[in-house]
């Protein structure tokens, strides 16, 4: 550059704007952050735990109870122990959010467990970046998620190459979403093993 | 063509550039900016259109920003203040998006963080904003906001209706239809913006000739 040092000035002179307009955006964002931050996160509770009912049958909203756990590799937790909206309050099992790698991003899922957690009771999508039209079909309750349901929790999931053989632990995958598939069976089979002993732990302990 | 002239001898008006932004300079069809967006969220009107809402909302508020300050600009931070002003109404979209229309925010994923990238804005940032007034920016801002939502939607129209049989969710086509998958596939947005950009360049062909013909 060719410029002249009174012409160039200090670098004040130079960059207020620049310094000025970052603190004053820096301010609004953060004004943003702390008005619109808190319905974020209520938004993301709400999705959790608008997913009880389905997830564990005679659960309701109202009674679930948010429970910090450490799972067996020691990592923490936020687990949902869901009750029946009855007189005696019974507890009807658990909502276990897990997460891993799927096919193209992070997938997350919600697990329902019953209350000693030997049952798989139902199953939901969170998030997920799967393919659209092949692997986002796992967001699917009929095509691909209802399956979980009533599955033991005692042995891990497999995937079917072919028809699901007969011994009750056997997902039937996604025509072409093989790998999508196994994702959520392996996301639900570490986070059973994960968290299983920790609930059961916590159902002996507490009532 | 008004971009080409000397600035001394012409600037648009706010009328000349309301009326451009819509379909002479359309930006997605004539000055093919933007083709993240367009590709990418038009499987349906839905995603569609709260993108170009989106899209829209930071074009104008960017816009009315750096009219505001044009005459304080250094020329050589200038690039530096629109990005700045670009991404803080991203910033500000991203997160009214994730508190208000949370699926649908779910659903755009990554993609509204990437309005910041898209060149519409910093265009118009460029060629209008910064060298005219208030008013004329905004309206270039509407013109131009006006002319990217008609064309997302037009893209999202042509993919909803023959990937899925509906539009904006409700279902058009009778259920026999068999509905494409592809349409809704990245492919069918390559289809689909190939096919339109080549009717709106013969559109564009014939009506010039007619008027060289007159």
């Amino acid at each position: 550059m060719s410029e002249t040092p009174e012409k160039r000035g200090g670098h004040i002179s130079q960059a207020w704007l620049v310094i000025l307009l970052a603190v004053l955006y820096g301010g609004a964002l953060a004004g943003v952050e702390t008005t619109l931050g808190p319905i974020i996160e209520k938004n993301k509770k709400d999705e959790t735990l608008g997913k009880v009912p389905q997830l564990v049958k005679g659960a309701a909203v109202g009674e679930t109870v948010e429970i910090q756990l450490a799972g067996v590799d020691g990592s923490f937790q936020t687990v949902y122990r869901v009750f029946a909206d009855d007189a005696e309050k019974t507890h009807k099992g658990w909502v276990l959010p897990a997460g891993g790698k799927g096919f193209a991003d992070r997938i997350e899922v919600l697990i329902g467990l019953n209350a000693d957690a030997s049952v798989i009771t139902g199953l939901y999508v969170l998030d997920q970046k799967e393919t659209p039209g092949l692997g986002d079909y796992i967001t699917d309750q009929e095509r691909f998620l209802d399956q979980f349901s009533g599955r033991s929790a005692e042995r891990p999931l497999t995937i079917a190459k072919g028809d699901p053989a007969g011994d009750g632990n056997q997902i039937r995958p996604l025509t072409g979403a093989t790998i999508s598939s196994k994702s959520v069976a392996d996301i639900v089979n570490s986070a059973i093993a994960n968290f299983q002993e920790p609930i059961r732990r916590e159902a002996a302990t507490t009532r | 063509m008004t971009e080409s002239h000397p600035m001394a001898t012409h600037e648009p008006t706010a009328a000349e550039r309301f009326i451009q932004g819509i379909l002479p300079e359309n930006p997605v069809y004539r000055q093919l900016l933007g083709m993240c967006p367009t590709l990418a969220v038009t499987g349906a009107m839905e995603p569609a259109m709260t993108m170009a809402a989106a899209t829209a909302f930071v074009l104008i508020s960017a816009n009315v920003m750096i009219s505001l300050i044009r005459r304080l600009l250094k020329p050589h931070l200038r690039i530096l203040v629109f990005t700045l002003t670009i991404a803080t109404f991203v910033t500000i979209a991203d997160r009214v998006l994730a508190a208000y229309l949370y699926q649908m925010s779910k659903q755009l994923g990554p993609y509204v963080p990437l309005i910041i990238v898209n060149c519409l804005i910093i265009s118009r940032c460029e060629i209008c904003s910064s060298k005219q007034g208030t008013f004329v920016a905004i309206c270039d801002a509407v013109g131009m906001s006006i002319g990217f939502a008609l064309a997302l939607g037009s893209i999202a129209t042509v993919r909803e209706v023959l990937g899925s049989g509906t539009w904006f969710g409700l279902p058009l086509l009778p259920d026999s239809w068999p509905g494409w998958g592809i349409m809704v596939l990245p492919p069918g947005a390559f289809l689909t913006l190939g096919l339109l950009l080549g009717i709106a360049e013969w559109i564009g062909q014939r009506r010039k000739e007619k008027q060289q013909g007159a």
